[in-house]
């Protein structure tokens, strides 16, 4: 019972952490505060991960989104602002109808989450995943995998080819 | 007991935060920022719902082509705001209004 109430504990912890940091990257006026607060959103998320047994994914979740997506958008924040307008105000706009919009669709959303009646498979142990979907990737998944491969190596390419293109 | 319409009602939020960065921020980037909330989320959906059916992986797979594609996502973006920035020097998207760069 006590270590059920720990676990409660902890889970309320990083959803609140995590919900409360995207707030934080959204309503945030400083877009270098967006960027730090969304690297506890994603720590939040990998979490989050953990507490469903998906390990390998926590781990992934950490070394690409913290690691590599993170430090993209933060070259992004530095290379498209000069240094001293960095803690100038972003602007926002439409603000009124994008709250209408976006409470409509969160509520309609928990509604229908709440009404839901979920038939649960049942829980399964948290046992050490990264073998099976190992498995998963190099038999049922071995197309999508390669798909996956090639996008990542054009996406890469264009990429570099878009930022490397002289202007005049 | 923490149950499946809780990981649910995370996404849900999450989503929508997403929805309002990328629905009412000027800067490019911090649209991309919103367009990475929302990947997460559907990334938490796909998992929890991985865990609540007895153990089956195919949604941790799904979770992680979907992280291949926010990779991606994000690189592609950033060239394309880098670019966008090297031509007319803003990044606010409601100044981004010729076709013609």
């Amino acid at each position: 019972m006590g270590q059920n109430l720990l676990t409660q504990i902890v889970f309320y912890f990083f959803a609140v952490l995590t919900v409360g940091s995207a707030a934080a990257v959204v309503f945030s006026r400083s877009l270098i505060r967006s960027a730090f607060a969304l690297l506890f959103t994603f720590f939040g998320v990998a979490a989050l991960y953990a507490f469903l047994g998906a390990d390998f994914l926590a781990a992934t979740q950490m070394v690409i989104y913290v690691g590599g997506i993170l430090v993209l958008l933060l070259f992004g924040v530095m290379l498209t602002h000069k240094l001293y307008e960095l803690n100038r105000k972003s602007e926002t706009y439409q603000l009124m109808p994008a709250v209408v919009v976006v409470f409509g669709i969160f509520g309609v959303l928990v509604t229908f989450i709440m009404r839901t009646h979920w038939h649960s498979g049942g829980q399964s142990p948290a046992v050490p995943t990264t073998a099976a979907i190992g498995e998963l990737l190099m038999r049922e998944y071995i197309l999508p995998f390669e798909a996956a491969s090639i996008l990542l190596l054009i996406a890469l390419i264009g990429a570099a080819m878009i930022v490397r293109r002289k202007s005049e | 007991m923490i149950g499946l319409s809780h990981y649910l009602v995370i996404s849900a939020a999450l989503f929508s935060l997403g929805m309002m960065g990328v629905l009412t921020r000027k800067n490019a980037v911090s649209v991309l920022m919103g367009v990475e909330l929302i990947l997460n989320s559907a990334n938490i959906n796909l998992v929890a719902f991985s865990r609540f059916s007895a153990g089956n992986l195919s949604g941790q797979v799904f979770a992680i082509f979907i992280i291949v594609v926010a990779a991606a996502e994000a690189a592609v973006g950033l060239a394309i705001v880098l670019s966008m920035y090297r031509i007319i020097k803003t990044i606010n998207l409601d100044q981004a209004d010729t076709l013609k760069g």
